[in-house]
């Protein structure tokens, strides 16, 4: 009951790594997975006497991100140093931008229950990875040494600062699934969450409903997936405000999500907050960015997700719920338009890719772009359906099969002799044998309980593995009863 | 005159002439290294192998008739805070004593390049903090002149070096006047480049906003030359300037007559050396007698460079010396038991007291809370030091000023007070703030030890200061002049 006296106030800081081919201040590669500290140059790891250069295309992909974000792109922005210890910081410092980042005052629109709104963004602003540690052994207070990989260290990232505009995990969860999606559409980032290449810290604080004053947040982080961040932002939301119905007071600070007990624990402090000496890089030149510089960037944004949504709907009278889940990933969203190349109903198509699809992608754990099943293959698929070459149900197997091993519809329909029969000859014989066997169905049926024929059908299906043409089934069934 | 007096221009017209050879030359000056080290103790590393590998080389392409570059076989050496790859480059500093970087500095791929050989790596304040190289973590070098006396630092080694004849030429680094005020002291010819003339890349970071690298050489014109194989713009140091680089000896020659020099009256108040004050009014006569017009003019903030000097770049240095944790390379405390004592403890031991006072007042500077009353008022101060010059290069084409307003101190003199040592780079500080070129060269002797008379020029106007410089020294004898170091 209590809960419903108080309002979360939510904001999301969120780092996303750049898909460029080099790091951003030095020309070592950024692929990920590389054996440790083998991509790595004197530059990204600090030694002495080095100093960086800004990769252009770092600054490219913040300024498409911003303009995808709806920002004012900054004509005069700098690069600051953020100073704290580390082992895996080789500098000591990492390079970030402070006071006048790239990007500023954009925005993005969650629809949640229906309903848009409009989530403001507060800057987006371009800074370093850092290495990575490894612990010896399996815990960090009991490992005897660690070692570093520094392959991590200098690929680009964008952190996006939204106003704390969100009120509900659910919204939280909104804001993040759009802001990947639109990253995605722009080809920036890949924001893969479990390889790291997107993260996510929230601020979050609760207070009265109808209050104007924000209530003290905590930062939140540790959200390794999307339902750790709604599950951690449910939980930390029921904390405070239990503290606050206890006549308690919420304590500023941040803490960190613990994914296997499911509760957030207090990681430092305000007092014991750092203090990271931010002044700006003397090593690096002020970025200025003329207008031709954005513009030359804007003539390269692609259709972004609402634009594409809004086309879905007009273009193939796609229902709103279905063309927002197909374009909430540009991946699925060019899926769809590929297999409309190759089979025209687009409604049969999305809800293939809403129904088989993203069930099998979810159950396999893959994203869109690693679907083994090609666009033109369900397209070939639904086809077969259309022509009646196989049923809608034998199809849902036939396509299960494709998944995993990657075999045309047609090839797996001929090997296992899936085609669907719809010779009336001999379906009339095997209905016949039905209605003898099964006496008591059929009177039912003549006595007016019409349903029962349903029986009867799933009786010839039986028969026939399935393949039985239900349509035709029906009709000879009916035809024989009458 | 032996061959290891002479300069780089009189050499190459020797090996040019095959009057000596390149392996001759660079054994010469070898010799002289082994027999005055102990008492001058320039160098920190001496890579005599490498040297005569690279003369043989040098004379091979003699042999086969190649043209000779201005600076081919020339024996030179770096302040060792220049990275040189494959050769300890320790900064002076316990914290460094084994760091041998995978990589060499622009300006010492550029040396490479035209052919100069290495003779060795100079000692040098730790990590260039200091005006006497008594804080080198190893040795303090010894000023030729007067072996009790400082060489001046942080650049002393590489003064010391050329005063003493243990090398041709060499490079140094200035953030506050490290190469201006130790080339006074050790009476040679030193320059400070334009902030962003010569690349910094491989210049070991001390304050990354006022450092640059520059000549130590024995006459004008020498300096002229290595200003010339250093000078440009580098895609690996993003505040190396994309200006074009005039040709340095052209300007050498050409009389100053009626020439525009500023002298400020602020260098001349309260705290300048009678004996130098003397030297430098000669060498403004002098200057009047070559047909240059010289007036008193105005630098009315001098005074507050000094102070905000001392947070723009202890700030700079605590943020450039925090990778210095012991994770990665150089001395790291091996008793510590977790990271962040190691972290603590390999810093602690590791750097040196005046290191880590500069540390700590820059990082004061930089707390939250303070920011702005010290770091952010000394960025402003910095602005109107520079406003100054501008008002005064309106008018002027040069402003000359004394390098220091004392000669040589004693070893030990002013260690213990570090602010009586702070000013003795009290008139070069401010060329750093503007980030302006200037030299430092010999005007005369007070108290039997050189003075140095510092000329300071426009943005990137390295050639008006060479022209003035040249003029001089080849209108006084003060560059012949040599310490008298008995070699047994």
């Amino acid at each position: 009951m209590s809960a419903n006296k108080y309002e979360a106030v939510i904001g999301l800081e969120v780092h996303v790594e750049l898909k460029t081919n080099s790091k951003i201040f030095c020309a070592c590669s950024t692929e990920f997975g590389a054996a440790p500290n083998t991509q790595v140059c004197p530059v990204c790891l600090g030694l002495p006497g080095t100093l960086p250069v800004v990769n252009k295309r770092v600054v490219d992909f913040a300024i498409k991100a911003g303009l995808a974000l709806n920002c004012k792109i900054a004509e005069f922005s700098k690069f600051d140093r953020k100073n704290y210890y580390y082992p895996d910081l080789p500098k000591g410092y990492q390079i970030s931008q402070y006071d006048l980042p790239i990007c500023e005052h954009g925005y993005l629109d969650i629809e949640v229950d229906g309903e848009t709104k409009r989530i403001g963004i507060t800057r987006i602003h371009m800074e370093e990875d850092a290495g990575k540690l490894m612990h010896e052994g399996d815990a960090i207070a009991e490992a005897e040494s660690s070692l570093v990989d520094y392959n991590r260290t200098g690929v680009p990232l964008l952190e996006i600062v939204s106003e704390p505009d969100l009120r509900s995990p659910e919204e939280a969860v909104a804001y993040l699934e759009k802001l990947k999606a639109i990253l995605q559409y722009t080809e920036v980032s890949d924001c893969k969450m479990q390889e790291g290449s997107l993260r996510c810290d929230a601020n979050v604080s609760v207070r009265p409903v109808g209050a104007a004053e924000f209530g003290t947040k905590t930062e939140l982080k540790n959200m390794n997936s999307f339902k750790a961040l709604q599950k951690a932002l449910e939980y930390e939301i029921e904390r405070q405000i239990d503290i606050l119905e206890d006549g308690g007071e919420v304590v500023q600070e941040t803490r960190s999500w613990n994914e296997n007990k499911g509760i957030t624990v207090s990681l430092r402090s305000k007092e014991e907050a750092h203090d990271y000496r931010y002044f700006p890089d003397p090593d690096l030149v002020p970025l200025v960015i003329d207008r031709e510089w954005v513009e030359r960037i804007r003539e390269t944004l692609p259709e972004l997700p609402d634009e594409r949504k809004r086309r879905l709907i007009e273009e193939y009278g796609l229902p709103e719920y279905d063309a927002t889940v197909i374009t909430s990933s540009k991946d699925l969203a060019d899926y769809f338009d590929r297999c409309l190349q190759y089979f025209g109903d687009a409604k049969k198509v999305s809800n293939w890719i809403m129904a088989e699809l993203l069930r099998l992608l979810n159950a396999r754990d893959l994203e869109a772009a690693d679907c083994p099943v090609s666009p033109e293959q369900l397209a070939e698929l639904l086809q077969l359906i259309d022509k009646g070459t196989i049923s809608g149900k034998i199809a849902k197997q036939v396509f299960e099969e494709m998944f995993d091993t990657g075999k045309t519809a047609a090839a797996i329909v001929k090997e296992k002799g899936l085609e669907q029969i719809s010779d009336a000859g001999e379906l009339e014989r095997i209905v016949e044998q039905v209605i003898a066997n099964n006496p008591d169905p059929v009177a039912d049926y003549r006595n007016g309980k019409k349903q029962a024929i349903g029986f009867l059908v799933g009786q010839v299906m039986k028969a026939t593995r399935g393949k039985a043409n239900p349509q035709l089934v029906n009709e000879l069934l009916r035809k024989k009863l009458s | 005159m032996t061959v290891y007096s002479l300069t780089a221009h009189e050499l190459h017209e020797k090996l040019k002439s095959k009057e000596i050879s390149a392996r001759e030359l660079a054994r010469a000056v070898l010799d002289r290294i082994e027999q005055l080290e102990p008492k001058v103790k320039a160098y920190l590393t001496v890579t005599a192998e490498q040297a005569m590998e690279k003369a043989a080389e040098v004379d091979r392409r003699i042999a086969r008739g190649e043209e000779l570059r201005p600076l081919e076989g020339i024996p030179m050496a770096l302040k060792d805070n220049l990275c040189t790859e494959g050769i300890k480059t320790t900064c002076g500093s316990q914290i460094l004593h084994n760091f041998v970087p995978p990589y060499s500095a622009t300006v010492v791929e550029k040396l490479d390049r035209e052919g100069a050989i290495l003779l060795g790596k100079l000692n040098m304040d730790e990590f260039a903090m200091g005006s006497s190289n008594e804080n080198s973590s190893f040795y303090p070098t010894r000023n030729p002149w007067d072996l009790e006396r400082a060489p001046g630092g942080s650049s002393g080694g590489a003064a010391a070096a050329v005063a003493a004849d243990e090398a041709v030429f060499t490079l140094g680094s200035d953030t506050g006047g490290s190469i201006r005020q130790p080339a006074a002291f050790c009476g040679v010819v030193g320059l400070k480049p334009t902030y962003g003339r010569v690349s910094r890349y491989g210049l070991v970071a001390f304050a990354s906003s006022l450092d640059q690298i520059g000549p130590i050489t024995k006459d004008v014109k020498d300096c002229a030359l290595v200003l010339q194989a250093i000078a440009g713009h580098d895609d690996k140091d993003s505040t190396s300037a994309d200006v074009p680089v005039p040709d340095y000896t052209e300007v050498l020659g050409k009389d100053i007559k009626g020439m525009r020099i500023g002298i400020p009256k602020e260098y001349f108040a309260e705290g300048l050396d009678s004996g130098v004050k003397e030297k430098i009014e000669a060498a403004i006569k002098q200057l009047q007698e070559l047909g240059a017009v010289c007036e008193e003019t105005s630098l009315p903030h001098t005074e507050y460079a000094l102070p905000a000097y001392y947070l723009v770049a202890p700030a700079e240095a605590s943020s450039n010396l925090a990778r210095y944790d012991g994770v990665r390379y150089g001395f790291r405390d091996t008793e510590a038991q977790d990271v962040i004592s190691m972290f603590r403890s390999t810093r602690s031991k590791g750097f040196g007291p005046e290191v880590k006072r500069r540390i700590m007042i820059g990082t004061y500077a930089l707390s939250s809370g303070y920011y702005d009353a010290y770091y952010l008022k000394a960025l402003k101060v910095r602005t109107l030091i520079r406003r100054d010059f501008d008002r005064a290069f309106a008018k002027y084409d040069a402003i000359v000023t004394p390098t220091s307003p004392n000669v040589a101190f004693r070893i030990g003199e002013k260690i213990g007070d570090p602010l009586s040592m702070y000013l003795s780079d009290l008139y070069t500080i401010p060329v750093n703030m503007a980030g302006l070129p200037a030299i430092s060269l010999s005007c005369g002797f007070s108290e039997g030890m050189p003075v140095g008379l510092q000329i300071i020029g426009k943005p990137f106007d390295e050639s008006t200061v060479l022209q003035i410089a040249y003029q001089y020294e080849q209108s006084t004898l003060h560059h012949q002049a040599r310490p008298a170091l008995e070699v047994r």
